[in-house]
């Protein structure tokens, strides 16, 4: 079994993961078991947190390490990568700059193959654990809910994944972003034709007092002409506890970290922050993921 | 009597009913290039009283069967595919959408992994009137003609 996107999981098979992820406990279910790590991009969370699952579970792990000291600084696909590594593990994660690249492995390989993060694509272990933490301190059944998502739509990877799993569930989404970040028109459509209930602002003030959640993202520097144009939408979109002035008190607030300059660190200490409690969600997650698949 | 454009062939396929200025694109759907060894006509904008104008391709010695004819069906929704032999019309059919087409066109996607140096051919799933790459799942537009591989 592969988890290439959100997409293709029913809703039974995301909340069979979720119901996993809520009992897993350090155990050997995977002792003598290798999971392979292959990061062509930069990852901290993802990459330690997969480590520290496949550890917690009694496995290890073998690691390609940075593109820069691999095989693939000379020239080989990711074919033969994936191809070669199979034999050294019982399971690929893999993050990868190009868009697709996870279900190419797949078609490579016979072990189960985890799509860490594929260029502007699908992260989808990140997906499960903001569901997880949704469901965690707002509602168990993942319905009925309204959730703001704010700042970077257009490049976002994990928006895209988080509003098409929301919308199986039957939460309604406000996306909050300027223009120039919209959701891409393509996304829209993929939203519109999933039944997602949708709509979009762009700005958070009218809106903050009705949301369950508050899922906010990086507003990435080099998406801009200058920096003055950064410096001015960034700051439009950062969060503060001014922000959160009207928010109800069970408003939960989510980032998927890194954090730049969207979440002012005063709203660490509120109620409403629950980004780091996001973060090592993805342990117990990546657990049930791994736990299911290996 | 009206003088004949192309002769007619005693053996291959004659694909009908492609919209005018789509012949080349239809050979190029097919397989077709320079290196063919095949004897190949091509005619364009010959009146029709359907179309207006339309094209027509000849491959000699060449039989296209109904599943590599359906992906004409691209580019050229109403042709019509007729394998000919000993100069009789044999087989005739009209083209229709496939459900996937494998290994014809290009990601419109430049960050997609088909559009990388790897061994794979791409697979656009069809649903809806819609082509989306198996890969990354971006939708290929109006613009099929410029990504035929």
């Amino acid at each position: 079994m592969d988890i290439i996107d959100t997409k293709s999981m029913s809703k039974d098979d995301i909340l069979r993961l979720l119901d996993r992820a809520s009992t897993i406990g350090p155990s050997d279910a995977l002792s003598g078991r290798v999971l392979g790590l292959l990061f062509f991009e930069p990852s901290t969370r993802t990459r330690m947190s997969f480590d520290a699952a496949v550890k917690r579970l009694g496995g290890d792990t073998v690691d390609m390490g940075s593109v820069d000291s691999s095989s693939v600084q000379k020239g080989e696909t990711l074919a033969d990568t994936v191809r070669v590594v199979e034999g050294y593990a019982d399971a690929l994660v893999l993050r990868h700059p190009r868009e697709g690249a996870p279900r190419l492995a797949s078609q490579f390989v016979d072990v189960p193959v985890i799509n860490a993060g594929d260029g502007a694509g699908h992260h989808p272990t990140q997906t499960l654990l903001d569901l997880y933490t949704v469901r965690e301190n707002v509602d168990a059944s993942l319905g009925d809910l309204h959730v703001g998502i704010m700042g970077d739509l257009k490049y976002g990877r994990t928006v895209h994944s988080l509003a098409l799993a929301l919308a199986k569930f039957g939460a309604r989404v406000t996306f909050v972003s300027p223009p120039s970040l919209r959701v891409p028109e393509n996304v829209r459509t993929e939203l519109e034709r999933a039944g997602v209930e949708f709509d979009e602002v762009e700005v958070i003030d009218g809106i903050v007092g009705s949301l369950d959640v508050l899922y906010a993202t990086r507003i990435q520097k080099e998406r801009f002409p200058d920096e003055k144009e950064y410096e001015k939408v960034a700051g439009e979109y950062r969060v503060t506890t001014e922000t959160l002035e009207s928010a109800r008190d069970d408003l939960v607030l989510m980032h998927p970290l890194p954090r730049v300059d969207e979440i002012a660190p005063g709203v660490d200490e509120t109620e409403h922050a629950h980004y780091f409690e996001q973060a090592h969600n993805g342990v117990p997650v990546r657990m049930a993921v791994l736990d299911t698949v290996m | 009597m009206e003088e004949l454009k192309i002769r007619p062939i005693r053996n291959g396929t004659v694909v009908d009913h492609i919209p005018r200025g789509q012949a080349l694109n239809v050979l190029r759907v097919l397989g077709v290039d320079s290196s063919t060894r095949d004897v190949v006509s091509v005619a364009m904008n010959v009146p029709s009283d359907a179309m207006g104008r339309k094209d027509i391709v000849k491959v000699e010695d060449t039989e296209i069967d109904s599943t590599e004819a359906d992906v004409i069906a691209l580019i050229a929704p109403d042709a019509t595919v007729n394998v000919v032999r000993d100069y009789e019309v044999r087989e005739k059919y009209q083209v229709s959408m496939p459900d996937e087409i494998r290994g014809v066109l290009s990601c419109p996607n430049p960050n997609c992994i088909t559009n990388s140096r790897e061994p794979v051919e791409t697979v656009f799933d069809v649903r809806d009137g819609e082509m989306r790459c198996d890969f990354c799942g971006t939708v290929l537009g109006d613009e099929i003609a410029d990504h035929l591989v």
